[in-house]
């Protein structure tokens, strides 16, 4: 299963990557099943993802949680909790 | 119905007056700005960075709740991004109704979601020292009183 990755404001400054496309077992089936696979990619990963609660996610760019499911193809990304206006 | 998300600047007289119609008796306007060097917080420029495409969608479905809440009859939400300096304005939204109260309410729910749900970053600069600012309790708070 291949999944596109994006990050965004810290989290991509500690990946080093706003956009990657990650391959996966098969028995990935939700965010909460995909952040480990993502943590053991780099230090700077592991750095992003290590405290879940201080991150948001959107599976296909619609809000979720690490209980949403994810499915070949999908585009998931990680942000720190929005600061606009 | 506008939602823009830009680098340019806006005129807010021009899209005041874009929101005027025959049916319109009010129209409310917010803009915020970025807070000048003789503020406490000594801010010298901020970036704002933001999700393409989520931060359009998020946009539009804030604004299609506050229609479906208050009889609007126009609704305009603009938002830049990049770099900008402290007096510069950053983002405006535009409610225009028939009377005065559906227009000031509309306006503060849709900033209030905004601030919360609106995939934007601002990192700011102080002389040569950047840094993420970190979202605000107070924010979900403004936005969850609207939820009763």
């Amino acid at each position: 299963m291949t999944l596109t990755i994006r990050y965004f404001a810290w989290m991509r400054e500690h990946t080093g990557t706003d956009l990657e496309t990650v391959s996966l077992p098969d028995n990935v089936s939700s965010v909460g099943d995909l952040v480990p696979h993502l943590a053991a990619m780099s230090d700077g990963h592991a750095q992003a993802l290590k405290n879940m609660r201080a991150v948001r996610v959107a599976v296909n760019r619609t809000y979720g949680d690490l209980d949403t499911p994810v499915a070949g193809g999908d585009e998931v990304a990680f942000f720190p909790p929005v600061t606009g206006g | 119905m506008a939602v823009r998300v830009q680098t340019e600047d806006f005129d807010v007289g021009a899209e005041s007056r874009a929101l005027q119609a025959e049916t319109v008796g009010g129209i409310a306007l917010f803009v915020g700005t970025v807070r000048g060097l003789s503020s406490d917080d000594g801010v010298t420029a901020m970036t704002l960075e933001h999700f393409p495409g989520m931060t359009e969608s998020e946009l539009e479905r804030i604004e299609a709740e506050a229609r479906a809440r208050w009889p609007l009859e126009d609704v305009t939400i603009i938002h830049r991004v990049g770099r900008l300096v402290p007096g510069e304005q950053i983002v405006m939204v535009g409610t225009a109704s028939a009377h005065r109260k559906a227009a000031f309410e509309s306006a503060e729910f849709i900033m209030d979601f905004l601030k919360t749900d609106a995939p934007f970053w601002k990192a700011e600069e102080r002389g040569d020292e950047k840094r993420w600012v970190e979202a605000r309790d107070s924010d979900d708070a403004a936005r969850d009183r609207w939820s009763d």
